[in-house]
């Protein structure tokens, strides 16, 4: 098992360096560079400031000089200046780091919370009313795009209410904190929810159907016993497999849900750093990402064996 | 001639503050609260090229002269002082002297002086040790010799020859004056300025926050005790927060008329004006290459267009036809009504405008079995598509087959100035409705913003004639003809001037929307809440 950790940390590292070098060299790859962007509407431009300006911002080298001097201060945790605000990178994306965060985590406890339960509801009474009813609901969940959902939240609730949960970042009351993180964290939750909904409710069906669940049954055992310690546990894995991905999803595809709600989390943040083509964010900002990804598919795996004792890593 | 401009400049102030006065007694306090439509790539105006910048920075500064802030015409007469008491321009019309204020104090404390002009000046002109990191708007000052001061209170332009129109540009919203111990970096990140609100912080993407000036040397001013611009990129959201109250006003000019709808229908009480914002639509013709080298091919185009079916798709009717000066009323250049229809192609009749257009496609060789294959290239967002469009439909009347090419915005402004694009559909704003800031700029041979490559060597010296010309009306009739001979050699054939929409809450007072510029009226002094 220690090999095994081992092995897939270094497997890790070299993914880590693989996609630095990709996402380095695809950014310098589009069209267009900050300086061009800087200039973009300015008149009567003087192609001597435009030279000085690449020069201050050291796009003027060799662009594998730029790539070590990037992962070399990585490595010492200087992650360079933003073109843009001309402020430390690191200080730019360290306090959206937390928003983006807990926007995501909100969003899988709900997704788990409401898929899960109703994914095992939907299975146990597979072909009633009510298994349709949810299907129609997970179904929906996958159909509505985010960001049109999210506006009709918006919409819902000047209508009803006369205001509407964007950002804000000192709330002053305990429903506005609840509304600026949880009404987004719904919005795009709910397909995730519905994913997690449907893959809950397939797995569940084909182990209800395994022989273990009739011996349990004959046994005497209740059925939430049955449904809930028998069957939810074995059916658990690929529901714990999507939510992993859906994990590292959430922390770079919030987008549409933190432009259309407004909060500064990483992904608007990343968006707005590419049209500028501010190299020294966005590189940073897809590392984090793929580290987030790269980790969050490490712990899933680690996950397998904490929960079915009968995975064993080896050799 | 200065005599009759200060009284009618006195007139027009005693008619706003009769406005004023209909509105109420101002009230002092309150936090102004703007959605703004993006974020600004800095906080220094004089590094940038959009009023996106102007907007939430303006407050921060003043210029040496100011367009009066409620007065929604900008001209020469309309022009007040603002650092400098008062200016007078020598006999040969080569020299401007500024006489300044003193006991101005800069936010950090220190005292403003002459020297700060001059520095200001010297660094847009590039004479200075320290440069910005670009200058947009340098050859604005082509024709300043040098700034020169006398005592720590007066300030010289010294002009190579007259311009009367660099009055006008030292009163845009484009031209503060900086702090000379403040570097450009610094004025980037951390504005410094005289102006009636204080920085106080600017996050990207997120907010900019200003704050009241305590030591503003206007007494009384300003009003509010700040302004907090949240940035919404969202065009629906930012327009939902309007109408739920949480939003004061909208961002300026911002506000198209489909969605000014939406906004009067949710929320009736709110005041909402819609007005020209001397942003062109037109058209960019490669004329350096074939097929538009043909000047024949040219003209056709220019006569295909239906300029009315532009407005009313687009605008629903709210919008002027006109040359490359902002049309009446709002515009001050603009050329009469008769002379503009007397332009090929601005013609009432449509149907003859195309038949002799597709006369001459045929002489350049095109007709019905043989149609001119082009891209019409444009900058991906709405404003430029659109009626990048509409364009394409009109033209297949005349033999010509466009694809659209919409272009990244990273890559719009390098590919036209690389003069990468065949026919193109662009917007061109002006900072200052003068012709001496829109002719160099856009039609003066070797321009970087010349993206048609137009080059006219006489009409360049119709350019300076009426630059130089200190009589108002002779200047206009030099305007005109400039501007139509501009039109009739399809230099860059103007579609048509958008207007656009702001809306605030009815409790919001004070705000004036400019008519012919939407750079210069954002110094938000005289705003105030009736709350």
């Amino acid at each position: 098992m220690f090999a095994y950790i081992v092995r897939r940390l270094a497997l890790m590292l070299v993914t880590l360096i693989g996609i630095s070098i990709i996402i380095f060299v695809l950014l310098r790859i589009v069209p267009g560079n900050i300086v061009d962007i800087l200039f973009d509407a300015a008149g009567f431009v003087d192609p001597a400031d435009k030279a000085n300006l690449e020069k201050e911002l050291g796009l003027d080298q060799p662009i594998v000089i730029q790539y070590l001097h990037w992962i070399g201060g990585l490595l010492h945790g200087d992650l360079g200046y933003s073109y843009v605000s001309e402020k430390p990178a690191l200080q730019e994306i360290l306090p959206r780091i937390p928003i983006t965060a807990r926007l995501a985590g909100l969003a899988l406890l709900f997704s788990a919370s409401i898929g899960i339960p109703l994914g095992v509801i939907s299975a146990v009474h597979q072909g009633t009313r009510l298994d349709y009813a949810l299907r129609v609901v997970s179904l929906s969940g996958l159909s509505l795009p985010s960001f049109w959902l999210g506006l009709l939240i918006l919409m819902a609730s000047v209508s009803l209410f006369g205001s509407m949960p964007i950002f804000n970042p000192n709330p002053r009351t305990w429903t506005e904190a609840f509304a600026i993180y949880c009404v987004p964290a719904m919005a795009v939750g709910f397909r995730s929810a519905a994913l997690t909904m449907r893959i809950t409710r397939s797995s569940m069906l084909e182990i209800l159907r395994q022989d273990y669940i009739r011996t349990a049954r004959a046994k005497g055992a209740s059925e939430a016993s049955v449904n809930y310690h028998h069957a939810l546990k074995n059916a658990i894995l690929p529901v714990i497999t999507v939510i992993g991905i859906e994990a590292a999803f959430l922390i770079g595809g919030l987008i549409v849900t933190e432009t259309v709600f407004n909060i500064p989390g990483i992904a608007r943040f990343l968006v707005e750093a590419l049209r500028w083509r501010d190299y020294p964010i966005v590189q940073n900002l897809v590392m984090l990402i793929a580290v987030v990804v790269v980790v969050a598919n490490f712990t899933v795996d680690m996950l397998y064996a904490a929960i079915d004792p009968r995975i064993r890593y080896t050799d | 001639m200065r005599s009759v401009r200060t009284l009618a400049a006195a007139a027009l102030s005693m008619l706003a503050a009769y406005d004023v006065s209909l509105a109420g007694e101002p009230k002092q306090g309150g936090i102004l609260r703007i959605y703004h439509r993006d974020s600004p790539g800095s906080a220094s105006i004089h590094e940038g090229a959009t009023y996106s910048i102007n907007v939430p920075f303006m407050p921060v500064f003043n210029n040496l002269v100011i367009f009066n802030q409620s007065i929604a015409q900008n001209s020469v007469d309309t022009i007040v002082p603002d650092l400098a008491e008062s200016w007078a321009w020598s006999s040969d019309h080569k020299t401007l002297t500024f006489k300044l204020r003193q006991g101005v104090k800069w936010h950090d404390g220190k005292p403003f002086t002459s020297a700060d002009v001059k520095c200001t000046f010297d660094m847009l002109m590039g004479k200075s040790q320290q440069k910005f990191r670009k200058n947009p708007r340098k050859s604005w000052y082509d024709e300043v010799a040098d700034v020169t001061t006398s005592g720590d209170f007066e300030a010289s332009f010294n002009l190579k020859r007259p311009q009367p129109a660099l009055l006008s540009l030292l009163a845009s919203g484009y031209t503060p004056v900086y702090p000379c111990h403040v570097s450009p970096a610094d004025m980037r990140t951390k504005p410094v300025g005289t102006g009636p609100f204080k920085f106080v912080e600017f996050k990207a993407n997120e907010s900019i926050k200003l704050t009241r000036n305590p030591d503003y040397f206007k007494k009384g001013l300003p009003h509010l005790d700040g302004i907090e611009f949240n940035i919404i990129t969202n065009r629906s959201t930012a327009i939902l927060g309007f109408v739920s109250g949480k939003f004061d006003m909208t961002f300026p000019t911002e506000v198209s008329i489909p969605l000014l709808k939406d906004v009067k229908s949710q929320a009736p009480n709110a005041v909402c004006v819609v007005e020209p914002n001397n942003v062109s639509t037109n058209i960019i013709v490669n004329s350096s290459s074939p097929p538009f080298d043909n000047i024949d091919i040219r003209r056709a185009l220019a006569l295909a267009l239906d300029r009315k079916a532009f407005i009313s798709i687009l605008f629903e009717g709210q919008g002027d036809i006109g040359g490359t000066m902002l049309p009446a009323p709002g515009g001050l250049w603009a050329m009469p009504k008769e002379m503009l229809e007397s332009i090929p192609g601005y013609g009432p009749d449509i149907n003859a405008n195309r038949e002799q257009a597709r006369k001459l496609m045929q002489k350049a060789g095109y007709g019905s079995d043989k149609h001119l294959q082009v891209k019409v290239s444009t900058r991906n967002i709405p404003i430029y598509r659109d009626p990048a469009i509409i364009l394409i439909d009109q033209i297949k009347s005349i033999y010509i087959d466009a694809e659209l090419d919409v272009v990244d915005t990273a890559q719009w402004f390098p590919k036209v100035a690389r003069k990468d694009y065949s026919l193109g559909l662009n917007l061109t704003g002006n900072a200052v409705d003068d012709p001496d800031q829109s002719f160099y700029e856009n039609y003066s041979c070797g321009s970087e913003r010349n993206y048609t490559n137009y080059c006219n060597k006489e009409i360049e010296k119709l350019f300076d004639e009426q630059s130089v010309e200190t009589d108002v009306n002779k200047r206009k009739k030099l305007v005109w003809e400039i501007d139509k001979k501009l039109q009739e050699d399809v230099a860059r054939p103007i579609i048509f001037h958008a207007r656009t929409g702001t809306c605030w809450q009815p409790y919001v007072k004070g705000v004036t929307v400019m008519v012919n510029s939407s750079y210069n009226g954002y110094r938000y002094e005289d705003v105030w809440m009736d709350k």
